[in-house]
């Protein structure tokens, strides 16, 4: 428990009380007058409503695109489904950057769709709505779709028995038990979209803003600190918000339902209309997500003769210090590093919170939760101001980027790690002590083997939100040592051709490491209750 | 627990060992290092002769850590300035200099050779916490080969571009995130003054400006005059750029074509002045200082027109014949105090955001 609050404590609400206090505090006296002064702007106040607006919208879009995909993937066997699954989870890891560059190639000014038909919608709301739609659909799809194929469809054909229709015995058995899932899954949705950053910031323009791009201007562009320190309490206010809900309906997915195992419950699609469901949801996929990822490698290979790679290789473009494909090599050496950190950290918070229950417990386990709604971009720059005098002066160190990662990455460890540490049971533990094992020996030989394969799962999520970590890497990560988001919302930011053509092509590297992390991550996933 | 710590701190030293022997080759540089780090905005640019030849006669070695455009890279500056990630910061303008100034982000240093930088661009002439290195006009620029096309006589003055015959043509910058567009914005408010330029651009809305956040974007993307814009397929013949915009793109174009196909209105241009400063905790001043001195010297001054389309402060420095043959310099730029853009900059930018872009 003390490493990870000391962690926290150090990398996360240090730096933000930091900003904080350096945009409240003018001239050494608070200014609590300033926080009604920035909400009654009206700039900002549009900011407000649209972050709200859209992150409603993209939540609602998600949830009717994915719920029949959900079922799907529940209900229905049929061959690929295994590779299906990784398919549509490769967004959710992707860097939101790529995902903004993917959408660019796509409906941006000369994308797919100017060529075809001449539709532009980058600078439109559509472009954002679209792209988190593309981003989410694997949330709702893993959080509802997996307790779906555990609930035991008897229970419905028990009401069919007894009278009722379809619909209803849809409504009153099926639609109880998957709520508290469609809840969460809607919650999560909700979060993502409302804190966006990579995204709003490549398709938004100068016009369509959220808080966490607002933040960002504030402060990098604008260099308002009071502004954007407000607007980081606002953020706090309705992340916290919304982690609470999020954390109230996960208890209620907690109650009793009668589960089965997935694999009894799936079966061969039959008659037409089920066959027309499967075909419209395997169009979607392809259409939503296939399409996108697919543009953008045809991007990267738009230079005849791989010419965009080879670019990748020189140090002509006077962008960066060093040849962009070094980037690559950056990114991994971060991620790589901010895997061990997130996992020592994650690990053991997980077990803390095993082994003690309690308010206070529940108030650190939400608190964990929160690195992943509190604006990056704020961690980004708190740890630019925060950490910068002896005994802690990282700021030129290479250490800090992988901090910063592995701050948003732990959340992930922590959701991981810790249904499998609680299903641990406790007498195998004691029965080990009692035998004489000392504590760290009890922990090797019991709760090691049963934690390897979460362990193994989580380090690749974290491995993979770290190589894409975007919003707090632009701030702290040097000129001379740029990751791959980086360095790829450099390049789109210049002209040129070959600019361009660079940066899809290294959106292109990134999107196959991070689906490469996610197919073997497939393979080794075991119970598919987890909360991603 | 406490084994759990122990491993702990030690996967945590293991990290730190493993640092040491990281990547970054940071310079922890004491006084007498022999590194000297220049950071700057992504448009800084040089011949690499020119930097080498510094490197031997100094015996420094130069160090350059770009990132951002100008307005990002001095707020970068500024939050880092207690812990600066270089010596000298070259880069930040006069629209922007008093952003660094007030927060102390410069130490005083007067250059070697000062005395031959024009005496209208030296701004801090008590303190020389900065010293001018170049200046450039930001101007409204259109593309020739519309205008002819169409029959339309190109725009010159700031009045001219709320016509009707110029509706939906004009690209600009967002003024909070560019330095282009904020020019263009201090020099509309110089020309019709402080109560006037918002009436000015409420009427330059309605006449359809577009904004786009950043010079690249605009030039290069929504602009049909330039190379890259027409390939991009840019709508828009007329852009926030500089004047020296026409000659850059005579110099990239393969074969260089006999007169620029992009000319500029004359009556829109404000004067753009950039400067370099000691960075407040610099850990090599001495190197700083001699890498300032380089940058007013002759040879770098005459280095920067072809490479970042700017102009020289000093004089007797030579300025190339693309400048004076394919685009002459503003004749007669608006220009603003300081004083009054450090008065009234934030609020300017603030009013103008929600006047434009809400």
């Amino acid at each position: 428990m003390v490493v990870p609050v000391v962690f926290f404590g150090l990398f996360f609400a240090h730096p933000v009380a930091a900003i904080v206090v350096r945009g409240l505090k003018a001239d050494g006296s608070w200014d609590l007058g300033r926080i009604g002064e920035v909400l009654g702007d009206p700039g900002i106040r549009h900011v407000l409503w649209f972050t709200t607006w859209q992150a409603l919208v993209s939540t609602a879009l998600t949830l009717a695109i994915a719920l029949p995909g959900a079922y799907v993937f529940a209900r229905f066997d049929f061959r690929g489904k295994e590779l299906l699954r990784a398919v549509v989870t490769v967004p959710f890891v992707l860097p939101t950057v790529v995902v903004g560059t993917a959408f660019l190639a796509l409906v941006g000014r000369g994308g797919l769709f100017d060529e075809l038909w001449g539709v532009r919608l980058d600078t439109t709301v559509w472009a954002i709505l679209l792209a988190h739609v593309f981003f989410n659909y694997a949330v709702v799809v893993r959080t509802v779709g997996g307790l779906w194929a555990q609930l035991d469809p008897r229970q419905e054909e028990a009401a069919r028995m007894l009278g009722a229709s379809p619909l209803a015995a849809w409504r009153k058995v099926t639609l109880p038990a998957l709520a508290p899932a469609v809840a969460a899954a809607a919650l999560m949705v909700f979060l993502f979209t409302f804190t966006s950053f990579g995204v709003v910031q490549i398709l938004g323009g100068p016009t369509f803003s959220t808080l966490e791009v607002e933040i960002y201007r504030q402060t990098s562009e604008i260099f308002d600190l009071t502004t954007a320190a407000v607007l980081t309490l606002v953020q706090f206010a309705a992340v916290g918000l919304i982690l609470a809900v999020h954390a109230w309906t996960v208890r209620r997915r907690e109650t009793a339902l009668r589960l089965v195992d997935a694999s009894l419950t799936a079966r061969r699609p039959r008659g037409a209309g089920q066959w027309t469901l499967l075909g419209a949801v395997l169009a979607t996929v392809v259409v939503l997500i296939l399409l996108p990822l697919g543009v953008l490698v045809e991007r990267s290979l738009d230079v005849p003769d791989f010419g965009s790679y080879k670019a990748l290789t020189s140090d002509e473009s006077g962008i960066f210090l060093v040849p962009p494909i070094e980037a690559v090599g950056n990114s991994l050496r971060y991620a790589a590093a901010a895997t061990v950190i997130a996992l020592l950290v994650g690990g053991l918070a997980a077990a803390a919170l095993t082994r003690r229950a309690g308010r206070l417990v529940r108030g650190f386990d939400a608190l964990l939760m929160l690195p992943l709604g509190v604006s990056a971009v704020t961690v980004g720059f708190g740890f630019l101001i925060a950490l910068d005098e002896p005994p802690l002066d990282l700021r030129s160190s290479w250490i800090l980027v992988p901090l910063a990662q592995a701050l948003v990455g732990v959340p992930f460890v922590v959701r991981i790690m810790l249904p499998v540490l609680r299903a641990v049971d406790e007498r195998l533990r004691e029965a080990a002590a009692v035998l004489g094992a000392s504590p760290w020996r009890v922990w090797r030989e019991v709760d090691l083997p049963m934690v390897r394969r979460a362990s193994l799962v989580a380090a690749g999520f974290a491995f993979a939100v770290s190589l894409g970590e975007f919003g707090a890497t632009v701030f702290i990560a040097r000129a001379d040592n740029p990751t791959l988001p980086v360095a790829v919302a450099r390049l789109l930011g210049r002209p040129g051709e070959l600019n361009y053509g660079q940066a899809m092509a290294l959106s292109t590297i990134l999107m196959v490491v991070c689906a490469v992390a996610l197919l073997v991550l497939e393979r080794l996933r075991t119970d598919r209750t987890g909360e991603f | 627990m406490h084994i759990r710590t122990f491993v702990a701190a030690a996967v945590g030293l293991g990290l730190v060992t493993l640092s040491a022997c990281g990547s970054s080759s940071d310079s922890t540089g004491s006084s007498g290092s022999k590194t000297v780090t220049l950071v700057s905005h992504g448009s800084f640019a040089y011949s690499k002769d020119v930097l080498k030849a510094f490197e031997k006669e100094s015996g420094y070695n130069v160090k350059i850590l770009k990132s951002g455009d100008a307005g990002q890279a001095v707020n970068q500056a500024i939050l880092t300035k207690d812990n600066p990630q270089g010596d000298v910061f070259f880069g930040v303008d006069n629209t922007l200099l008093s952003r660094a100034l007030d927060n102390g982000l410069f130490q005083p240093y007067e250059a070697k050779g000062l005395d031959k930088v024009g005496a209208e661009y030296q701004v801090d002439k008590d303190e020389h916490r900065v010293t001018p290195i170049d200046s450039g006009d930001i101007c409204v620029n259109y593309d020739k080969a519309y205008f002819s096309e169409k029959k339309i006589e190109p725009p010159r003055t700031y009045a001219d571009l709320i016509k009707p015959e110029y509706k939906d043509l004009l690209v600009t910058e967002n003024a909070s995130t560019s330095s282009p567009g904020l020019g263009f914005l201090l020099g509309s408010a110089a020309e019709f003054g402080d109560g006037g330029w918002e009436g000015y651009w409420e009427k330059l809305k309605a006449n359809g400006v577009k904004v786009v956040d950043g010079w690249e974007q605009a030039y290069y993307q929504e602009f049909s005059g330039s190379t890259d814009g027409k390939k991009a397929g840019g709508d828009r013949p007329l852009v926030v750029s500089y004047a020296s915009s026409p000659p850059a793109e005579v110099v990239y174009a393969d074969p260089r074509p006999k007169t620029a196909p992009t000319g500029v209105a004359e009556g829109t241009c404000f004067r753009q002045i950039e400067f370099a400063g000691l960075l407040s905790n610099a850990k090599n001043a001495e190197g700083g200082k001699a890498l300032i001195d380089f940058l007013i010297s002759k040879r770098f001054q005459e280095d920067m027109p072809l490479n970042m389309f700017v102009y020289p402060v000093v004089e007797g420095a030579s300025v190339p014949a693309e400048f004076t043959e394919y685009g002459p310099a503003a004749k007669d730029p608006e220009t603003m105090a300081p004083e009054k853009i450090a008065e009234n900059r934030d609020q300017w930018v603030k009013s103008w955001t929600s006047l434009v872009l809400k």
